[in-house]
């Protein structure tokens, strides 16, 4: 069988897999974010944190336990890389550095995962699973808790409540994210992944010399780590490092991982406003971005486009041979069209037009499908763009859903649209005019600038990747990447939530005969030409000086 | 229905995180622990070989076949190049950009090195043999840059390249369910099997 037949194959049996899985898991997160009954195990949390699991929240408390479990997350997480060294199954390894802790510990918060240090000889096994693990699913339910909220202002009128922050992020674990990752960590261990406490084990090669082969508690991390859309590795070859992907199935299981909660989303929304075409609709836009992009990735990483890569006769530099061309261009495009950022090949040495690819990915907006709860509500603000479009162009005023989108919602939506590139551009921007950013360049020329421009593209947008040439475990860097995360994060949820509070306090208009339809084709070709048009041309000027340059060159 | 204060969502934050350190990030690994240790054992420790009782690596992580002066040992199959020589401790790749001068380089010398040990013109050393993986502990190679080597190896051990190309065959590894993926030949396996079928001596 010929490669580019089996890349079909294999990306046809991971479209096969999602369609199967989308609507009962779509399904059941509906009922897991609608039901009136709490678990026994999540009355017992709601006791021990003290909180009263059937008041609502008006959105400004919704936000502000929002923020206030971020906060404190970041502390701790700070916290407990600080105190390594004095913490059991640390495996002696020192303290983390100041910034470096401070960078990894709003990466992790923030569902990011950039990671500035290298796993395997920074962080000791109690770091990566009491730390670094647990905020893989506390950062995720976040996502999912906000998603949910701005779908409860779509589903809700009349009424200021958009449910209990507290609730969500415990159904979010106790009933979707855990789970999964348990039969996710199973299969992964079947499939050889590493599961166990060892400080690592000194082994005799053929050759005589001695190899140092790592242990770590690394399937149950991994499982959540791209369920949950996160990406951080427990290495530092991420999921190219064979004992995270030992398999070329294991590597097509992790990109049907990271791909499966976001897909699914679009139809937990369709039910929660009682009208699941809408749901189809968002998928739909998900699907053709996402088809779309791994089409034109497949065909530049087909091609040795770059001096280098002609020589050697293949984009085989930075690639796995039991993965092979196609899928490490699926999961390229996989994990930068989602949030997760995990890699099991480097982006930095792909060929010049699918290194561009996979920073267009991220530019999208992480919406198509984008991170776990992140990417439906960052494509839904998407959605209210497209239909304030359509309605400016025959007069109405706008409405979505039965909503009307009046100053202040566009207020909120176009503030989210903007935010994500502001910090992009303005992070590049300040890093290529000062000599701390640009000594941080490993490869020169516009290769050069992508590497930054590749760094605050993943920052902002919280994916996670790396032109990972750029060394960035450096003051500037650890400073300016944590504060580009940060900001990426928590802005558009601010303005997500408040966009929710208000459009659960409308009534709903009836549809009308002039009422726009977005559960039809015409909508999803407006909306798709909207996230590419609206979003992607913001970084047609940085990206004609970087990517594009190189490829044209 | 009383709304929590900002102070108050402090504190119920504060436990949120203790009762996620415990449950999320100690019972939950430690169960999985447990699980793997019974479900795949050997998987879950690193799929370890041992030689003679001592542990001489993993078939899942590839090793550089070269003698302690850093030259390749002819009588082993050579693994790919390796941004950090296949030390187990600081896996990753050389994040070269495609056109970078020192990528061009590199693979120019590795190409006119593996044509004269394998004595093979250069057009016919396939890009897995000059190029470096991404986790630097890459246990493949393709199985054409095996197969140009199955005759260096054969001289060195004085074998028939017949019983050596049976040998590659045995540690090739097709796709995946006939589709995922792509063919690699073990490199550690096909040279153990090396060592048990002709002696370690080469």
């Amino acid at each position: 069988m010929s490669a580019g037949a089996a890349g079909w194959l294999q990306a046809g049996l991971l479209v096969v897999a999602l369609v199967a899985v989308h609507r009962p898991l779509g399904d059941w997160m509906a009922r897991v974010f609608t039901s009136p009954r709490h678990g026994r195990v999540e009355k017992l949390v709601y006791r021990a944190v003290g909180v009263d699991a059937d008041a609502e929240q008006r959105w400004p408390t919704y936000l502000r336990s929002v923020l206030a479990f971020s906060l404190v997350s970041v502390l701790f997480l700070y916290l407990l890389q600080r105190l390594q060294s004095l913490l059991p199954w640390s495996n002696g390894m020192p303290a983390v550095e100041s910034g470096s802790a401070w960078n990894t510990a709003v990466s992790f918060v923030t569902n990011t995962n950039w990671q500035g240090y290298a796993g395997e000889s920074t962080m000791g096994h109690l770091v990566q699973m009491a730390g670094l693990a647990v905020q893989n699913f506390l950062s995720a339910a976040v996502g999912l808790a906000v998603a949910v909220a701005l779908v409860r202002g779509f589903a809700r009128t009349r009424t200021d409540r958009l449910g209990n922050a507290w609730v969500d992020i415990t159904r979010a674990v106790t009933r979707v994210l855990l789970p999964l990752s348990v039969l996710a960590a199973v299969v992964l261990v079947l499939g050889g992944v590493v599961q166990n406490l060892s400080a690592g084990t000194d082994a005799t090669t053929l050759g005589g010399a001695s190899q140092f082969l790592p242990g770590g508690p690394v399937a149950s991390q991994e499982a959540i780590k791209q369920l949950g859309t996160n990406g951080g590795g427990f290495y530092n070859a991420n999921s190219a490092h064979p004992f995270e992907g030992p398999s070329a199935w294991i590597s097509l299981f992790q990109v049907f991982l990271m791909l499966v909660i976001p897909f699914s989303l679009p139809r937990t929304f369709g039910r929660m406003v009682g009208d699941k075409r809408q749901g189809l609709a968002i998928v739909g836009v998900m699907a053709t971005l996402a088809t779309a992009s791994l089409a034109l990735n497949s065909w530049a990483q087909a091609r040795a486009g770059g001096a280098a890569l002609q020589l050697a006769g293949a984009a085989t530099e930075g690639q796995e041979v039991r993965f092979g061309g196609p899928l490490s261009a699926l999961f390229g495009t996989a994990t930068t069209l989602t949030s997760t950022g995990a890699t099991n090949s480097l982006h930095d040495s792909y060929t010049p037009t699918g290194g561009l690819l996979t920073m267009a990915n991220m530019m999208l907006g992480e919406v198509a499908p984008g991170g776990v709860g992140s990417g439906l509500y960052g494509m839904l603000v998407l959605a209210v763009i497209a239909v304030f479009v359509a309605g400016l162009m025959v007069g109405r005023t706008p409405e979505y859903l039965g909503k009307k989108l009046g100053g202040r919602e566009m207020t909120m939506a176009s503030l989210y649209v903007l935010t994500t590139p502001a910090i992009v551009l303005i992070g590049t921007a300040v890093a290529m005019a000062t000599a701390a950013g640009r000594g941080s360049m490993l490869n020169t020329g516009s290769h050069g600038l992508s590497e930054v421009l590749y760094a605050f593209t993943s920052a902002g947008n919280n994916n996670g990747s790396a032109f990972a040439g750029l060394s960035a475990n450096t003051p500037f860097y650890n400073t300016a990447l944590g504060l580009a995360m940060a900001f990426g994060r928590f802005v558009p949820i601010v303005l997500v939530l408040a966009l929710a509070g208000r459009l659960a306090q409308q009534g709903r208009t009836p549809a009308t005969a002039g009422t726009l339809p977005t559960h039809q084709v015409l909508f999803v070709g407006l909306l798709t030409a909207v996230v590419l048009v609206v979003v992607g041309l913001t970084y047609f000027p940085a990206l004609s000086l970087g990517p594009l340059a190189e490829a044209l060159s | 229905m009383p709304t929590l204060r900002s102070g108050r969502q402090l504190v119920a934050a504060v436990r949120a995180v203790l009762l996620a350190t415990v449950v999320l990030g100690l019972v939950y690994p430690l169960v999985m622990l447990g699980i793997a240790q019974v479900i795949r054992p050997g998987g879950a420790d690193g799929s370890l070989v041992t030689r003679d009782g001592a542990v001489v690596g993993s078939t899942l992580i590839g090793q550089a076949f070269v003698s302690a002066s850093g030259d390749a040992l002819p009588q082993y199959f050579q693994s790919r190049p390796s941004a950090s020589d296949y030390d187990g401790a600081a896996s990753g790749g050389s994040n070269l950009g495609p056109n970078s001068s020192e990528l061009v380089d590199a693979i120019d010398e590795r190409k006119q090195q593996v044509a004269a040990l394998d004595d093979v013109p250069l057009a016919d050393v396939p890009a897995d043999a000059v190029t470096a993986s991404a986790s630097g502990l890459d246990p493949g190679i393709s199985p054409a840059y095996a197969a140009i080597q199955v005759q260096r190896v054969a001289s060195a051990r004085g074998a028939s390249a017949a019983d050596v190309a049976a040998l590659v065959d045995g540690a090739t590894h097709g796709r995946d369910l006939g589709f995922i993926g792509a063919p690699y030949v073990n490199v550690l396996e096909l040279n153990l099997a090396l060592d048990e079928r002709f002696g370690t001596a080469g």
